[in-house]
């Protein structure tokens, strides 16, 4: 039945899903060079932001845009002596961190997110309505809604697609293969983290104590939004990277703000009750 | 560069390579990954130092204070290494008793001539039986006025290095006085932080360890940049670290081809392969006596006429005979300094009329930049080659002068320039290797590539004169100028592209008798029989169909990875890499195996082409009585040295001292603590009324500006700053100065601040940031002022120009001005 719809229809079922792609972004290797940003915008044809010096260290793109999906943070740490102890310039390329349970795609109403065979989420831009609800959804903010641009419809949604055209012709996203120093590294994502595990022991073993994991799935940030199909290696807490210690799943606590919403109208009814009821 | 991998330290100074050479950078990355320590002495906190273990902060024009300072540690802690020292460098030779050190004349060298601000170096000579020739090739580059001292010697040696005047006891004495301490009161380093730097690269160095040193524009822009690469080789040489793997100094070039336009120059003074340029103020007359003036009877330039003839042959192919000395008569001589500096300061007084100028931009990317674009203004006629209108092809409209363009005499003619993808080539990258690329699309409308406009203007030249009976003009007549494709590419509109590989293959070489191509120098002849261009690239195309600069192999068993590019000379990767084995041929170290003697086979091996005679052995002696690698016994690994040894001194080929003597910035806050001598005495400081020049401790100018890059611009931006993806990521001109300084002038981040020298005024944001360190100097704080160099009045993103604080000086031996230490001030607001 639902075969000779498809038939009728001219449906294509989805392609048989394959083992899931990634990113392991280990900032320790990172020389903030931006290739990456460079890389991102020239594959996806993606517009500058505009020309505005941020004053904000080295970083003036200052944010994900529907126009930028690649963004490089840069956190200087140095005591304010003539010393300046403890100085670190810590640089980290973010990006869509293409979650297990993403949130994005959880709220958006017309099924233009999916989850693709590769096991990365994308916005089919066809169906996208414009309607905004994956933007807050998004405990990263990495999802944001576009101006009119090239072939972006004023009001639709954009992010990172993991290449997504890349994959399908077996090339390494543009991003990764931009990087010089394999600080952005592509893979299979079980193989990925991996990789991350050993990298984590060599850079305690050398006395990196701050190092930590970000985005796995025996991590704390799992709770919710589960393993991170970009995960992170991080020199200091997820929060100087302004990465949220517990990412939020709106679904979760859905239930949770229902039943207070409900106490609060019976509440109410019953107060107001309470007042106007005499008068009758 | 690869190389870098096998370093188990490495020190960057002079370089910001994380930002200048990011993708090369992944080497010093890949050796910190296997656990050596990557130290940074820079004057700001870049995105090097966050890559680095350690970071140091000092004065900017101070490193020959810092370098000399690991020299006398090295030397007063006895912990040079012995062994390579004694077999492998001059520290035994005896220098004359006619010289003298700075410490005997308080900062100058015997030899100076007060009068002409320069030095008769004939007293720095070895001592020992004479010898014919010139000292050292070394005196080819930089040689654009005179020549240095003809004075030719052998050395006398004393092995056991006590000879007062042996090379090693002239050091001793020279660098006693470069202290930790001192090192702290001259360049602001702690001593702590000094002691560290120390120990981690006399720790890493030796039979089993080898230290890397990289270094860029940082110390080849000051006022004796050479000098400063001079100390890190005497470094380098007393620690055993050159021609081994994880060793040498990598000078990181500041341009994609910089390397290849050195080789097949565009400098004046030099032909291609470091041959000097005939002069006319020498004995250059005759190729004969040209070729007797230049030719070094020890080492491997001794074939230095091979190179020459070959050349000849080359350029003027039938015509180059014999009995017309091969043409060497149509060579234009050279009457002093044509150097890029000289010339702008002639242009601005009216004595230059044309200008043609291929992918530079003096009116923003030069020195002194208000005085280029005055310069400009003075010219008949200009015509720009470029892939925008650059700050240079718009002088005429725009800029901080807002020219009015009636007042302009000068005939502008833009031309458009193709990109790389645009047209064949090759890069020649900063480790010598040949990158041939290819064409992928014609370049839009009109534009061509640099190679179509200098064949088809050759091309029309040759026409124009082609009657002409002058003797002057058959030079041109007679060039060889067949360079277009047997078959255009059917797939590209334009048709009459010259072919890239056709100079290649002429820069390779040929047999002349049978046209074949040459399969490396050593085939080269003096007697008109071979033909080659650029000696040091024979070998690239060794036959037809066969060009090596495409190779891109990777050799899984061998990490020297020779199928990939092609080094020049010989595609060896490692320069003097004999150096790598000891003495009798073993590796130093199984650690450290690289080139050594295979005795069963009887030749030297390894994974790289060895430097070295391939059959000769260890023990071969040297034959004083011969000539060019007959005198080098089989222990002297610098082939390229007339007595095959590592120079810790310089006898020959520079002009401004043989040992590297900390002076003064040309322009400073502080007087020289080390010598009554302020600044370098041989530097010519361009003097007229529109560059002056701010007196040390000028109270006006009370700060240090030092220059750098930043990955998302390149160069004065004319190749990125109209690229919006990287204008987005840089889109300012700032100044990054310290929160100290900036609570001294009153001055909050992301504010308008004036930059002013003594030279003129620029405006620019301020960026406020710990990462530029106050520095303590002698009792006093001294702030540093960092200026990035990319920008200028077109573009996307426009901004003020650092080169218009940078003042017009020339270096002597090869003609740099100095712009990373400058004095400056800095206040709140904006230019009226």
């Amino acid at each position: 039945m639902i075969e000779a719809y498809q038939r009728v229809m001219n449906v294509e079922s989805p392609p048989a899903p394959k083992t899931p792609k990634g990113f392991f972004t280990d900032t320790s290797l990172c020389i903030g060079c931006k290739a990456c940003e460079v890389a991102c915008k020239q594959w996806n044809q993606l517009p500058a932001d505009g020309y505005r010096l941020s004053g904000d260290s080295y970083d003036n793109t200052g944010r994900f845009s529907a126009t930028t999906w690649r963004h490089v943070e840069f956190v200087e740490q140095a005591k304010a002596n003539s010393r300046r102890d403890g100085q670190r310039w810590l640089m980290m390329s973010d990006v869509c961190k293409h979650c297990a349970n993403a949130a994005c795609l959880e709220a958006c109403p017309t099924g233009s997110l999916i989850r693709t065979e590769y096991g990365t989420v994308y916005v089919q831009q066809d169906i996208c309505n414009g309607c905004g609800f994956c933007v807050p959804a998004c405990p990263f903010g990495v999802i944001d809604r576009a101006p009119k641009h090239g072939t972006f419809e004023p009001g639709t949604a954009h992010k990172c697609t993991l290449c997504y055209d890349r994959l399908r012709d077996d090339m390494t996203p543009a991003c990764a293969k931009a990087c010089p120093t394999a600080s952005i590294q592509f893979g299979d994502v079980e193989e990925l983290q991996a990789r991350a595990r050993r990298r984590l022991g060599e850079l305690r073993t050398r006395g990196e104590s701050r190092a930590q994991l970000y985005g796995m799935p025996e991590n704390e940030e799992a709770r919710e939004v589960g393993p991170l199909h970009a995960f992170f290696l991080l020199l200091d807490k997820p929060a100087v990277y302004n990465l949220p210690e517990v990412p939020r799943l709106p679904r979760k606590s859905m239930a949770q703000r229902y039943a207070w919403s409900g106490a609060v109208a019976i509440g109410a009814a019953v107060l107001s009750a309470l007042v106007f009821g005499r008068r009758g | 560069m690869q190389d870098l991998a096998n370093a188990d330290a490495i020190l960057i100074m002079g370089s910001n390579m994380a930002e200048a050479h990011p993708v090369g950078f992944r080497w010093p990355m890949k050796a910190k990954e296997k656990g050596a320590t990557l130290i940074h002495v820079d004057p700001h906190f870049s995105r090097t130092s966050a890559c680095c273990d350690l970071y140091v902060p000092t004065r900017a024009g101070t490193d020959i204070a810092f370098l000399g300072g690991l020299i006398n540690y090295v030397l007063s802690n006895d912990l040079w290494f012995k062994d390579y020292v004694v077999a492998y460098t001059n520290a035994s030779s005896i220098v004359s008793d006619q010289y003298r050190d700075t410490e005997d004349l308080d900062g100058m060298f015997s030899g100076f001539d007060a009068s002409t601000h320069k030095y008769d170096n004939s007293s720095w000579v070895y001592q020992g039986p004479a010898m014919e020739g010139p000292e050292d090739a070394a005196s080819h580059s930089g040689h654009g006025q005179e020549g240095t001292s003809p004075a030719k010697h052998q050395p006398d040696r004393d092995e056991t290095l006590q000879h007062p005047r042996c090379v090693f006891q002239i050091l001793k004495r020279h660098y006693a006085r470069y202290t930790p301490e001192m090192v702290e009161r001259i360049c602001g380093v702690p001593q702590d932080l000094f002691l560290r730097v120390a120990e981690t690269l006399t720790k890493n160095s030796g039979r089993e360890r080898t230290t890397a040193i990289c270094y860029a524009v940082g110390w080849t822009q000051q006022s004796y940049g050479p000098q400063i690469i001079r100390a890190a080789g005497i470094l380098q040489l007393l620690l055993g670290n050159m021609g081994r793997p994880g060793g040498g100094i990598m000078a990181l070039r500041g341009h994609a081809s910089i390397q290849g336009s050195t080789d097949v120059p565009t400098l004046f003074d030099l032909l291609p392969g470091y041959l000097p340029q005939p002069a006319s103020f020498k004995d250059d007359q005759t190729l004969e006596s040209y070729l007797k003036g230049a030719t070094v009877k020890g080492g491997y330039w001794n074939n230095l006429p091979k190179f020459m003839v070959s050349m000849l042959k080359a350029w003027y192919g039938e015509a180059a005979r014999k009995d017309n000395q091969f043409g060497y008569d149509w060579l234009g001589k050279i009457t002093g300094d044509h150097s890029h500096i000289a010339t702008a300061a002639a242009m601005a007084d009216g004595k230059v009329s044309g200008f043609i100028v291929f992918g530079q931009n003096p009116a923003a990317g030069s020195p002194h930049a208000s005085l280029q674009r005055k310069a400009l203004k003075q010219l008949d006629w200009m015509v720009a080659i470029d892939l925008y209108e650059t700050e240079t092809a718009a002088f005429w409209y725009a800029g901080p002068e807002r020219p009015n363009p009636s007042d302009i005499k000068t005939e502008v003619f833009l031309i458009p320039t193709a990109a790389p993808a645009e047209k064949d080539g090759t890069f020649t990258n900063t480790q010598r290797l040949l990158q041939f690329h290819d064409k992928a699309v014609d370049p839009p409308g009109d534009a061509r590539s640099d190679l179509w406009f200098v064949y088809h203007l050759g091309r029309r030249l040759k026409d124009l004169y082609r009657d002409s009976t002058r003797p002057r003009d058959q030079g041109l007549l007679n060039l060889t100028w067949d360079y277009l494709p047997d078959r255009p590419g059917p797939e590209f509109r334009i048709q009459d592209e010259p072919s890239a590989e056709k100079v290649l293959k002429e820069i390779n070489g040929r047999t002349v008798s049978d046209g074949k191509l040459l399969k490396d120098f050593e085939h080269l002849k003096a007697d008109g029989s071979t033909a080659c261009g650029v000696w040091i690239y024979c070998g690239v195309f060794p036959e037809e169909g066969k060009n090596k600069a495409r190779n891109r192999t990777p050799t899984p068993d061998n990490y020297v990875s020779p199928e990939w590019g092609f080094a020049w000379p010989a595609n060896r990767r490692i320069l003097y890499n004999r150096a790598s084995a000891d003495p009798a041929g073993k590796p130093w170290s199984e650690r450290k195996k690289y080139i050594y003697w295979d005795a069963a086979k009887k030749r030297w091996t390894g994974p790289d082409v060895p430097d070295f005679p391939q059959t000769k052995a260890p023990d071969t002696p040297a034959k004083p009585e011969g000539h060019g690698m007959e005198l080098h016994s089989g222990a002297d690994p610098f082939s390229l040295k007339p007595d095959g040894r590592g120079w810790l001194f310089a006898p020959s080929g520079l002009k401004d001292g043989p040992l590297p003597t900390f002076y003064e910035p040309l322009e400073s806050p502080v007087t020289n603590l080390l010598y009554d001598q302020q600044s370098s005495p041989a530097v010519n400081r361009v003097p007229r009324k529109d560059n002056p020049f701010s007196p040390p401790g000028d109270p006006r100018f009370p700060y240090v500006a030092t220059t750098y890059r930043v990955t998302e611009q390149y160069l004065s931006g004319v190749m990125s700053r109209w690229v919006p993806w990287l204008s987005e990521l840089m889109p300012e001109m700032f100044a990054e100065i310290s929160p100290e300084l900036a609570a001294e002038r009153g001055v909050k981040n992301g504010e308008w601040i004036v930059v002013s020298s003594v030279r003129k005024e620029i405006e620019c944001r301020a960026l406020v940031t710990r990462r530029v360190h106050p520095l303590a100097v002698d009792g006093r704080t001294i702030h540093v002022v960092g200026l990035p160099i990319h920008f200028g009045y077109k573009g996307l993103v426009k901004g003020a120009m650092v080169n218009d604080l940078v003042a017009l000086s020339e270096e002597p031996n090869v003609y740099i001005q100095e712009d990373k230490a400058f004095t400056c001030n800095v206040r709140r607001g904006r230019l009226s």
